[in-house]
């Protein structure tokens, strides 16, 4: 995968494409907004993360204008204006993904891998499956092993998310704003109980558990 | 001279000396516009006089011939009481005056219809006055003069200008004592305000200025600086406050974070052990920065600048998406959450600022209430109610709840930044909705009343 980092900051950029280079992606740099536009329509990348406040050209104008071009390329905006309205701002620009500095690397990874993964399986599935769990989108009938699991409807919201997103990295916030779709932060951990009563329904009782917890980052289902 | 300065640098004076130069320029103009027509008038009258007796000279030369004109005017001479403006002179051909009270014929030139202005002097004072009158030839090259005195002009001009200069001395006289006055009274309570302002500067930020009660335009400024001055105050106590608080409550964890930073770098060779205290410095960093972010929150809900992104809400589907995302922890206590009332509640806001205060206080309720206890939630068209039943928390303690890293005895060993009630009390601000806590033994009730956003 090819990555390009557009950020005024060379420490962040330096950290950012190491992180990514050990993951076993190529990362490009660019330190200002004009060069970055360039890099981003003259070369080929899967996935593009864009700081807001940048010299030469801001980052919002960046995303306007390789949209304005067609281009589709996946964009996560990385920045330190992190109220809703910024958030709203940055979607509206064109960005797919909004992240607020300061971040932990490993929300960061997930993000990206969450965006380079929608390119791949965009096509409408009705049917989800992970190993011998399955999730049938249309009967909302979720079976492990072919046995019924009775699932509330927010479990089986956030069992969809992480069907869609198997074998990649979710963080908590993810789930928050993917699945509850609110952008707050919580006192206590309460995504880690929805988690550990999901859990209880489709690993408990079964020889091989599905949902994993990665320390440090989040959860991962995985056969 | 000190004092000349000080008054020439006070506005209110400037305004009274324009204020009196403008009066004394329009006086004058006035005057001279009296003295204008009055002399006009005068003149005319003395041009009439002097028509009215060359016509009955002329009468009397055509009947008699020079010696009756001569008679005649040595007839009116000799009737002329003193102070009398009439003069006569005839005289021959090569200018000798024959009779009349002029020792000399003028040398000034008449104009075309014989008119002239000359001067006269009198014997008597020595002064001069200013005469007018028509000359013209009678048969026989002889010149006729009949003329007028104007000294009486002359005295009304002379009225005007002594009046106009003593009128302008006593003017200057009062204005500059009116402006004067004036000028001490607004200038002493500028100076009031000034001197108290002064002292507020050089840091006594609890003078007021002093007020005479009397309710006019000083005393409402000086009201209107004092409640400034209140809130001024108010918000540094606040300020004060709150950097006090965050410097004590977030020197905790960073320690922490050192103390474990520092025995993974010194430990020993465990690797599984140094990851442990790395994580938990990790996890340490991670709640610092969770506890800015929360303090950056407030401070900009407080800074009242998110209005623009407020568009319709259901607080209905926002209680029901809160519970939702809560039951499971409050099932995991054996809580259960029950919603009451309206079903469907529209307000103006911002969603995801309104869900954090619910959060919030949701995460309160189940935090402080005991195991196997119930939650009660009603939503109604102007406020909502979560009641809990939890410890309470006493009555003084209830506007102290709502600062920045409050946390009250009762509290505080349970996790928590201190910031989630400051949190819900921003947003609740910022959406013009009041809080008020209640007890109801055992438990707590927070209602959120929102009356004023109702139709928005």
């Amino acid at each position: 995968m090819r990555i390009l980092i557009i950020e005024d900051d060379l420490d962040t950029a330096s950290y950012i494409k190491r992180g990514i280079g050990e993951a076993g992606h190529l990362a490009d740099h660019a330190a200002d907004g004009r060069d970055g536009l360039l890099l981003a329509t003259t070369e080929q990348y899967d996935v593009l993360i864009i700081d807001r406040m940048l010299p030469e050209m801001d980052g919002l104008t960046i995303v306007k204008t390789i949209r304005a071009a067609e281009n589709n390329t996946p964009v996560l905006i990385l920045s330190a204006l992190g109220e809703v309205d910024d958030r709203v701002q940055g979607l509206k620009a064109g960005a797919d993904d909004y992240l607020v500095k300061p971040f932990a690397f490993s929300e960061l990874m997930a993000r990206l891998e969450a965006l380079l993964r929608r390119k791949e399986v965009e096509a409408p599935a009705t049917r989800l499956q992970v190993d011998d769990l399955q999730l049938d989108l249309l009967s909302r009938e979720v079976t492990r092993n072919r046995q019924t699991l009775d699932l509330q409807p927010r479990e089986f919201r956030l069992l969809e998310y992480l069907m869609r997103h198997h074998g990649q990295v979710v963080t908590r916030t993810m789930l928050l704003e993917k699945v509850w779709d609110y952008h707050f932060d919580p006192q206590t951990n309460i995504i880690d109980v929805h988690i550990s009563r999901l859990r209880g329904k489709i690993d408990k009782g079964f020889d091989k558990p599905l949902l994993h917890t990665v320390r440090g980052s989040g959860y991962v289902l995985r056969a | 001279m000190e004092g000349l300065r000080w008054l020439l640098a006070s506005s209110t004076f400037r305004l009274a000396l324009v204020y009196m130069a403008l009066f004394m320029v329009s006086v004058l103009v006035l005057l001279v516009f009296i003295y204008w027509s009055t002399a006009a008038s005068i003149e005319r009258q003395a041009d009439e006089t002097i028509e009215a007796e060359i016509r009955g000279l002329a009468e009397r030369y055509d009947s008699d011939g020079l010696t009756g004109l001569s008679t005649q005017i040595a007839d009116r001479l000799r009737r002329q009481q003193p102070g009398d403006s009439s003069i006569y002179l005839l005289a021959n051909q090569r200018y000798v005056p024959l009779v009349g009270n002029l020792s000399g014929w003028p040398v000034q030139k008449a104009d075309q219809e014989g008119w002239l202005d000359f001067q006269l002097g009198d014997d008597i004072s020595g002064k001069v006055h200013i005469a007018r009158a028509r000359v013209f030839k009678v048969r026989g090259n002889y010149h006729l003069l009949v003329g007028r005195n104007m000294s009486e002009l002359a005295r009304t001009g002379q009225g005007i200008v002594t009046t106009l200069i003593w009128g302008s001395l006593i003017m200057f006289a009062f204005a500059l004592l009116g402006s004067v006055m004036m000028n001490r009274s607004v200038v002493r309570r500028i100076d009031t305000i000034n001197r108290a302002s002064k002292e507020i500067m050089t840091g006594n930020l609890s003078k007021r200025i002093p007020s005479r009660d009397s309710g006019d335009e000083f005393d409402q400024l000086s009201e209107n600086l004092n409640h400034m001055l209140d809130q001024i105050e108010l918000l540094m106590d606040g300020v004060r406050r709150v950097s006090d608080n965050i410097a004590h409550d977030l020197r905790t964890p960073l320690s922490r974070l050192r103390q474990r930073l520092e025995a993974a770098r010194a430990g020993n060779d465990d690797d599984e052990q140094r990851l442990e205290l790395i994580d938990q410095a990790l996890q340490e960093a991670d709640g610092l920065l969770k506890t800015f972010n929360a303090l950056l929150r407030i401070a900009r809900i407080e800074s009242d600048t998110l209005q623009a992104t407020f568009s319709a809400v259901d607080l209905g589907d926002l209680l029901r998406d809160v519970v939702d995302l809560y039951e499971p922890v409050a099932e995991e206590k054996s809580q259960v959450i029950e919603i009451s009332g309206d079903v469907s509640v529209i307000v103006n806001g911002d969603r995801d600022l309104l869900f954090q205060a619910l959060a919030n206080l949701c995460d309160n309720a189940i935090k402080y209430s005991p195991e196997s206890s119930t939650l009660r939630v009603d939503l109604n068209k102007t406020a909502l109610r979560l009641c809990d039943k939890g410890p309470g928390i006493p009555e003084p303690e209830h506007d102290k709840v709502l600062q920045r890293f409050y946390r009250s005895d009762a509290s505080r060993s349970t996790a928590g930044s201190g910031l989630g009630l400051s949190l819900v009390k921003a947003v609740a601000a910022l959406h013009r909705m009041d809080i008020k806590f209640s007890n109801t033994d055992p438990g707590l009730c927070v209602t959120l009343s929102f009356g004023k956003l109702k139709g928005s």
